[in-house]
């Protein structure tokens, strides 16, 4: 059996602001198993971030509280630790990786002592082997004359070269678990493929667990073994990559999937949209939070919050059209004609 | 290259834009031409550095080109102008920006920065009247007259781009040049958005440079589309052509990095890298076919459209 790196359970953040309580991360639960992905996609606002950065302790306490659940890290719960405690677990055993490679180097020091640096902090080497691994790692990240390299600082670096340090620096310590927000998102398509590619192969040669955040579903697709929507603080759906692309139950997922243009097929249609904007989260809506923007929305969901309905073995929707005595709404046209394209794609590459 | 019986609204010819040095110039547009004709929407992409920014800004006269002619509506736009002149051609051209959080003045309200314009240009003195197309204007982008009276923080992301939309609108323009208008926004407001100027460009039969590097909105939204790559056009085409038939390499390779929300397909993608070849003097656009350009010397775009 797989083992389970981590166990996120009722996971609730809030946030003290001027204009009250800001209810972010709204009871989260979802695990990680060893060598996989798990995509978190969904909007600003969404509680993605948030969800990421409290499973590094990031959060600013005050104004951040962690207002209930547990973090299970192979079994040890990280919530309450001491900063101390967790300066031994953050960069080491978890480590992250930011959307702007410029602003998290450090732009008045040389690249290889920001590696150096994460090495001598957790392992017990010589200076001389820090540097030897130092320069292993930048090689490992495709960085050509990683000698060269070692000695320049951050500007001498085009993005894509920068994100790879900084892929490069979390990789230091071989954490068990990597936490990537948003890595791609301020890179080219082409750099962003090369990224992507370069993240799985790392992942296939050291079986790192990797939390992915994105709000990019073609990102999504590529990269993912399992996918986690979040909206309002909570996650609406989750289940395996194709689950989510193939057989979404959840009217946000249906939302997000008809908001990008179908290349394949050229219409002359609008896009679908979600109409409106998320919900204010100091006054969380009563009931389905997504209900104001759902245009299927029931009485109950205005009532209500739904539970945690079960698809299948692995996947899971939050929502009432779920419920057995709910009306059976089918997919949107344009959703579904794109993933019958998609399968039927497959089906014709396959033959 | 020509299509005939539409109205050309923007010709370049051979545009420059070098910023540096004389000695020692970065030649950040570097010898482009196309013209855009009315009602279309001509797509400009290319990754960052390219120059796609740099020519919708020299288009919209916010540098003094280095070299090459922009005519707008048939008349060329840099060189002198008198003030007049120059009130005249603004009020044809507009642009978007992309960061809806940097783009509007904090201290003004909505409906200040929707009507500076006016101002300007004189438009609208009578209080009421002014107050009543700042409505017009915020209703034609989906927000109300309520609004008008608030300040920039007090909207979202997709709201302030709708402000800036309906900035630009509100001297009727003929051409918009939007740059980067949606990479600031979220995917379901992005939609939102391009549905907008989608609406608009229909009930005013406006004209759009959309300027991007997210190549899946481009292919949705544009007419044709051009591919920039250091400062020149690669190959410009219909959109179909260029997402279905590219022949210059870079198109490809930029084609084979988009990520498409299909886990399947993503399992086998293969990503083309590309290497550039430098092109000497005898190069230039060929027609590979109707209205699809690719620029190279006659014999490597031979070789491409054999290769295709």
């Amino acid at each position: 059996m797989i083992k389970t790196i981590l166990e996120v359970k009722d996971l609730k953040i809030n946030f003290k602001t001027y204009a009250g309580l800001v209810h972010a991360v709204r009871g989260v639960n979802f695990d990680l198993k060893e060598g996989e992905t798990l995509a978190i996609v969904g909007e600003s606002g969404s509680g993605k971030s948030v969800t990421s950065n409290a499973l590094m302790k990031l959060i600013p306490q005050p104004p951040g509280i962690y207002e209930s659940g547990q973090i299970l890290f192979n079994g040890r719960d990280l919530v309450p630790l001491s900063d101390k405690e967790m300066s031994k677990v953050r960069g080491n055993e978890i480590a992250m990786i930011f959307q702007d490679p410029m602003t998290s180097l450090n732009p008045t020091m040389k690249v290889g002592r920001q590696i150096t640096e994460v090495i001598l902090q957790h392992k017990k080497v010589s200076k001389a082997d820090a540097k030897k691994r130092a320069i292993e790692l930048l090689t490992q990240v495709g960085i050509p004359f990683p000698e060269k390299r070692y000695n320049q600082y951050p500007h001498e670096f085009s993005g894509g070269m920068r994100q790879r340090v900084v892929i490069a620096i979390a990789l230091a310590a071989d954490p068990k678990l990597l936490i990537a927000d948003e890595p791609t998102t301020a890179l080219d398509v082409t750099i962003q493929a090369q990224i992507l590619e370069l993240m799985k192969e790392i992942q296939k040669n050291s079986k790192t667990s990797i939390i992915f955040i994105t709000h990019d579903l073609g990102v999504v697709a590529n990269i993912a073994d399992r996918v986690a929507v979040m909206y309002a603080g909570q996650i609406v759906e989750y289940g395996t990559v194709n689950d989510i692309f193939y057989n979404p139950k959840h009217p946000y997922t249906w939302g997000l999937l008809g908001s990008m243009p179908d290349l394949d097929n050229d219409t002359d249609e609008l896009l679908r949209t979600i109409p409106g904007s998320p919900p204010d989260l100091t006054n969380p809506p009563k009931g389905d939070a997504f209900a104001a923007r759902n245009e299927y929305a029931m009485a109950i969901d205005y009532e209500q919050e739904p539970p945690m309905f079960q698809v299948s073995d692995t996947h899971f929707a939050k929502t009432w059209m779920m419920h057995p005595d709910a009306p059976k709404i089918p997919l949107p046209d344009a959703v579904a004609k794109r993933i019958e394209g998609y399968l039927a794609k497959e089906a014709h590459q396959n033959d | 290259m020509t299509k005939s019986g539409v109205k050309k609204v923007l010709e370049i010819k051979n545009l420059k834009q070098h910023f540096g040095s004389e000695s020692n110039p970065i030649k950040a547009v570097d010898g482009i031409s196309f013209d855009v004709y009315e009602g279309e929407t001509l797509g400009l992409v290319g990754e960052s550095g390219c120059g796609k920014s740099t020519t919708g800004r020299s288009i919209i006269r916010l540098y003094d080109i280095t070299g090459g002619e922009i005519i707008f509506d048939g008349e060329s736009i840099h060189g002198k102008k008198s003030k007049n002149e120059l009130k005249k051609f603004n009020r044809q051209m507009q642009m978007i920006f992309q960061d809806p959080y940097a783009s509007l003045n904090p201290r003004m309200t909505a409906g200040e920065i929707i009507s500076e314009g006016f101002t300007i240009h004189g438009l609208y003195k009578d209080k009421k009247e002014r107050r009543e197309k700042v409505n017009q204007l915020l209703e034609a982008v989906g927000l109300n007259k309520e609004h008008a009276n608030r300040y920039a923080h007090e909207f979202s992301g997709g709201q302030r781009q709708r402000i800036g939309i309906a900035r630009a609108l509100s001297l009727d323009p003929k051409f918009i040049i939007a740059d980067e208008p949606i990479s600031a926004l979220d995917v379901s407001i992005q939609a939102q958005v391009v549905n907008l100027l989608k609406e608009l460009q229909k009930e005013r039969g406006l004209t759009y440079l959309f300027i991007a590097h997210d190549l899946s909105m481009v292919k949705y939204i544009s007419d044709r589309i051009a591919v920039m790559y250091r400062g020149k056009i690669m190959e410009i085409g219909k959109a179909d052509d260029i997402y279905n038939h590219p022949v210059h390499p870079y198109t490809k390779s930029l084609l084979s990095a988009i990520p498409l929300p299909d886990p399947m397909s993503e399992k086998h993608r293969q990503r083309i890298p590309y290497k550039h070849t430098e092109v000497d003097d005898s190069a230039s656009y060929h027609e590979v076919s109707d209205q699809h350009y690719v620029y190279g010397t006659a014999d490597l775009v031979k070789t491409w459209v054999a290769n295709r």
